[in-house]
């Protein structure tokens, strides 16, 4: 059975340095530079080991701009911005001034202060959705892949059904059913990203299982729920955790892609997905009313993605036998 | 061994070990062929009956909708029975699987369109986009991946991992206005923003009315890709047998493309199977967007108008193209994988 | 330091180096590594995993180049070419033509997706232009000459439907195929069973007579290497401590290290129950290697000398015997050495020393 490789399910193999048979540390390049050693090379060396080893400078951007993007959003009411729902007729397509920073939309709404409300909505939609998606689908893997058997086939069999609906009529759905507002929004997209953590959880669980830890508890005779919470659960909450961060920037984009379709979070409270869309309609005269929220969108989810990519990638393996 | 732990306990009787006869392997082969099927029948039920139950639930009567916003109760009450919406979901859910059984899809609410003939004409539309953008986003995929693996860190390595980076982060309804500004109307106008041309009608037309929902669609697939292999390809590079394969004088070129590629090769084919499966049921945001009559639309509009028939129809399209995918992503496997030969 | 003698000498390796700078320091895997080999000799080369002997063999091979963190100095001379000196195209022609390599795990070492006759006839075709199908009977001949029942079979197979003795079969029959005149063989029974071992390791000698082709035998267990090697050289932290023909080495070490090694391998004759010797201590740290005498903190010999500074390799009579230690085993100085650690309990380094320990 294809199982979806999902990132992040490699267990730490970090290269160890003792063994000389095993993982050499570093075994690359055919081209064979600096066959006599010139100081000036080895020196180049040790630079480029040094430069590997600290922390780039775009994980501080990176963390700075994600640090001021939540903490705008959570302040957002007491910050002195306008009001993000009233018009400002003088400032309808209003470019930057020193009054709207980032301009104005078709109505004449400040920018400025739509995208950090926006902030809010598009945080909250992603940060809520993933978690209590990880939450189920972390905790329905770990059943799937502790128990196997029967408990398995079952999972396995709701996860197809779920990836083989289009999610975006799931959607629809929910909203039509339960009601247009945040919460069925979070809902139905959790219910969306639950087959996933299934896959990724029960796929880490199988490696942690065969540990011998878990096999010792077993053997000692310990509860299976016991041994999921205590054992497995520790083991596997990590690359869960990891992949879930990154999984954050992706529901954002997802919440930005259904409010662009009139689905998302509805009209009056501002979302980055809404005000893109907003300005589609003037794309080739005004550009910008629907370039600022796309930009600040983009770097959100940039920083997620980098230091997410960056996090997963302490337990990648870097060098080649080629 | 393998083959005991997956064929128990559905099927004890075909327990073939290591050391059983060849015969008893095939059997329990079979065994296994049969239980994937079973399973794929059996989401392919429970999707299309989840539908019905979806469709059900969704607030609004579709007698009214069907009859008009003038009709009378007495009129509204007769298109519900024309329609046979008064009686249970259950019923006639059987009764709609019964007409798939024999061919029969049903007609739209509507305008009375036969279901198989609306798919008809927007799953052609669906497909050429979806297939296009797949290859193209493999065919700049695997190249640079395949290079950037064998140089990690490098400049190839590092600008096409920023581009995706930045690619990822992207909505695909942002980028596709970012393509309209530069090519359809905003600096330039070399290609047509909206519409979508038959390839029959003028294979021209058709080529230039599927460019820019292709870059669109492809550009994010792409970054994932490119990530995904080269990481998979990372770790087959440090394999003995790649070192083995160095030991005998093998050009990289040859290492990279005949002994490091197709084993790295599978979590790529699974996800652009599963990207298929999904795309193939309409891309609705690069739909919308361009205006391009596919099956994402449809499906959309459907829904809005609680067009039950044409719904079911096209979910049904959606789960059987999940599910052929999926057996297509297994035969693959069979022949990229002796290991996985001789346990299936 | 020049390996010596001359003439006849099918690899010299020279003063050879390899350091990896990493995140955590420098890893001195090779430090000033000289060895020479005749054509038609076997050599084995022997220690602990993070002796540096796998890095060798690859730098010696040019598998490990410089570049990238990875520092590499000393030269490799193959039959008066200077391998070290060679761009990576021009290397991969000795590679499989010239110079062939075995390493520890059939597992592993074979491409899971290729078929074994894939695999086989891969460097054949490169390296002596023969059509696929003269190949594919090359291939089948060698298969039969390693040992291998049904080859005609075999060469259809996948590594997965071999077990492991097999699959290490296949690889020797990949490295003979170009009937190189050098051997490089890891480990090349360290993952199997202790069954099929002995029979891997006297094929390859008997492989190594018909063919006259000189071995480099690395191995951590030097009973493997007693009867099936001519010379030896003991490896430790990057560093060679002693080298002797074999039949010298086993008759008297002089480097503690070397004692050690024989004390934790079972006679192969005479009583069974007499007691293995555990080496004290940790394999070496390459990342902090000690001042002195790499082997000081484990030598039940150690004294102060030990810690503070480095023996140089001296000749224990001949240019053939040379080893690293200043209180060599089986000298007076080393005698004398043992008896005042065990007087005191402990050698300078705080190794606890007992009677038992250093019994030789």
């Amino acid at each position: 059975m294809p199982e979806t490789t999902t990132p992040g399910t490699t267990p730490d193999t970090s290269p160890g340095l003792a063994g000389d048979s095993v993982a050499t540390p570093v075994p690359s390049a055919t081209v064979p530079t600096a066959t006599v050693p010139t100081a000036r090379g080895a020196a180049k060396d040790a630079k480029r080991a040094r430069r590997a080893g600290r922390t780039p400078f775009g994980w501080y951007v990176a963390w700075t701009w994600l640090g001021a993007v939540v903490l705008a959003a959570v302040f957002a009411p007491l910050l002195p911005l306008w009001d993000p729902a009233v018009p400002d007729y003088n400032n309808v397509f209003g470019g930057i001034t020193p009054e709207h920073w980032l301009g104005g939309d078709t109505l004449g709404r400040d920018t400025f202060s739509r995208v950090i409300h926006g902030a809010r909505a598009s945080l909250l939609v992603g940060i809520c959705a993933v978690g209590l998606g990880a939450l189920v689908g972390g905790i329905l893997g770990m059943l799937a892949g502790y128990f196997g058997g029967r408990t398995e086939r079952v999972l396995a069999l709701v996860t197809d059904v779920v990836l083989a609906f289009p999610g975006l009529v799931f959607i629809i759905a929910i909203v039509a059913i339960l009601g247009s507002s945040l919460t069925n929004l979070i809902i139905g997209l959790a219910i969306l990203s639950v087959p996933t953590f299934i896959r990724l959880t029960r796929a880490a669980t199988l490696v942690v299982a065969q540990r011998e830890f878990v096999q010792a508890a077993r053997a000692y005779g310990c509860s299976p729920l016991r041994i999921i919470a205590r054992e497995i659960a520790p083991n596997v909450v990590l690359p869960v955790a990891a992949y879930a961060f990154i999984m954050i920037g992706t529901f954002i984009v997802v919440e930005g892609s259904l409010s662009f379709l009139g689905l998302g979070i509805p009209p009056p409270t501002p979302s980055w997905g809404g005000m893109i869309a907003g300005g589609r309609t003037e794309l080739l005269n005004y550009p910008h009313i629907s370039l600022f929220p796309a930009a600040v969108m983009f770097l959100t989810v940039l920083s997620i993605n980098y230091i997410g990519e960056r996090t997963r990638k302490q337990f990648e393996v870097k060098e080649s036998n080629l | 061994m393998a083959d005991t732990m997956a064929t128990t306990p559905a099927i004890p009787a075909t327990a073939g070990g290591p050391g059983a006869p060849r015969g008893a392997r095939r059997r329990s082969a079979v065994g296994r062929i049969r239980k994937r099927l079973t399973h794929l029948l059996l989401v392919l039920l429970a999707v299309t009956f989840l539908s019905f139950v979806v469709v059900d639930l969704l607030p609004g009567d579709a007698a009214v909708v069907v009859a008009g916003d003038n009709a009378t109760p007495e009129q509204v009450q007769q298109v519900r029975e024309d329609l046979q919406l008064d009686r249970p979901v259950l019923i006639r859910y059987v009764d709609w699987l019964g007409g798939v059984l024999t061919g029969d899809l049903g007609s739209s609410f509507r305008t009375g369109q036969p279901v198989a003939e609306a798919l008809a004409q927007r799953i052609p539309v669906s497909f050429e986009i979806t297939i296009v953008a797949q290859l193209l986003a493999l065919l700049i995929a695997v190249p640079l991946a395949v290079y950037s693996a064998y140089r990690p860190g490098r400049l190839v390595d590092r600008a096409s991992m920023t581009i995706g980076f930045g690619a990822a982060a992207m909505p695909t309804f942002v980028f596709g206005m970012v393509l309209i500004v530069l090519f359809a109307g905003g600096v330039s106008s070399i290609l047509p923003a909206t519409g979508y041309t038959g390839f029959f009608e003028d294979p021209l037309a058709n080529l230039r009315s599927i460019i820019l929902p292709c870059l669109t669609l492809m550009i994010a697939e792409a970054a994932v890709y490119r990530q995904l292999l080269r990481s998979d390809m990372i770790s087959t590079l440090q394999e003995d047998f790649i070192l083995m394969a160095r030991s005998k004088g093998l050009s990289p070129r040859k290492i990279l493309l005949r002994h490091a590629l197709r084993p790295s090769s599978f979590s790529l084919i699974t996800l652009s199977g599963v990207n298929i499966g999904r795309l193939l049921g309409g891309t609705v945001i690069v739909e919308t967007l361009f205006a391009i009559p596919g099956l994402g639309q449809l499906i959309v509009q459907a829904v809005f108008n609680r067009d039950y028939m044409i719904l079911q129809g096209a979910l049904l399209f959606v789960a059987v193209a999940y599910v052929v995918i999926n057996m297509l992503i297994d035969l693959l496997y069979l022949a990229l994988d002796p290991r996985v030969r001789r346990d299936a | 330091m020049s390996a010596g003698v001359g003439d006849g000498d099918l690899l010299t390796a020279d003063d050879i180096v390899v350091r990896f700078h990493t995140k955590k320091g420098v890893v001195h895997a090779v430090e000033g590594v000289s060895l020479r080999l005749k054509a038609g000799e076997v050599l084995a080369v022997v220690g602990e995993s993070g002796s540096g002997k796998t890095v060798f063999t690859r730098r010696v091979m040019g598998l490990v180049a410089g570049g990238r963190g990875t520092e590499v100095s000393g030269t490799v001379t193959y039959d008066g070419t200077k391998l070290t000196e060679l761009s990576g195209k021009q290397l991969s022609k000795f590679w499989g033509s010239e110079i062939a390599l075995i390493l520890q795990d059939p597992m592993t070492s074979l491409n899971p997706v290729k078929r074994i006759g894939a695999q086989l006839t891969e460097s054949i075709v490169l390296h002596e232009r023969l059509t696929k199908k003269e190949a594919l009977a090359r291939a089948v001949e060698l298969l039969r000459s390693v040992g291998l029942s049904e080859p005609e079979r075999r060469v259809r197979q996948y590594p997965h439907e071999l077990s492991g003795g097999m699959r290490q079969r296949v690889t020797i029959a990949i490295a003979l195929s170009c009937n190189p005149r050098l051997l490089l063989a890891d480990e090349p029974t360290t993952a199997l069973d202790v069954t099929v071992q002995a029979q891997i390791l006297d094929l390859l000698a008997d492989l190594q007579e018909r063919r006259q082709m000189a071995m480099l035998l690395v191995t951590h267990d030097l009973r493997v290497v007693r009867s099936r090697s001519d010379r030896i050289a003991v490896m430790y932290a990057g560093r060679i401590v002693e080298t002797a023909p074999t039949p010298e080495l086993f008759a008297a070490p002089r480097m503690p290290y070397t004692e050690a090694l024989m004390n934790a391998v079972p006679p192969t004759a005479g009583p069974n129950h007499v007691r293995l010797q555990v080496i004290p201590g940790r394999p070496p740290d390459l990342l902090n290697p000690p001042v002195g005498c790499k082997f000081s903190p484990r030598c039940p010999y150690a004294q102060e000398k030990c810690l503070a500074e480095e023996p140089p390799l001296r000749d224990a009579g001949s240019a053939e015997h040379q080893y690293r230690c200043w209180f060599p085993v089986g000298s007076a100085a080393g005698a004398e050495a043992r008896a005042r650690n065990v007087q005191r309990g402990t050698s300078a380094a705080g190794t606890p020393v007992t009677e038992e320990m250093v019994l030789t």
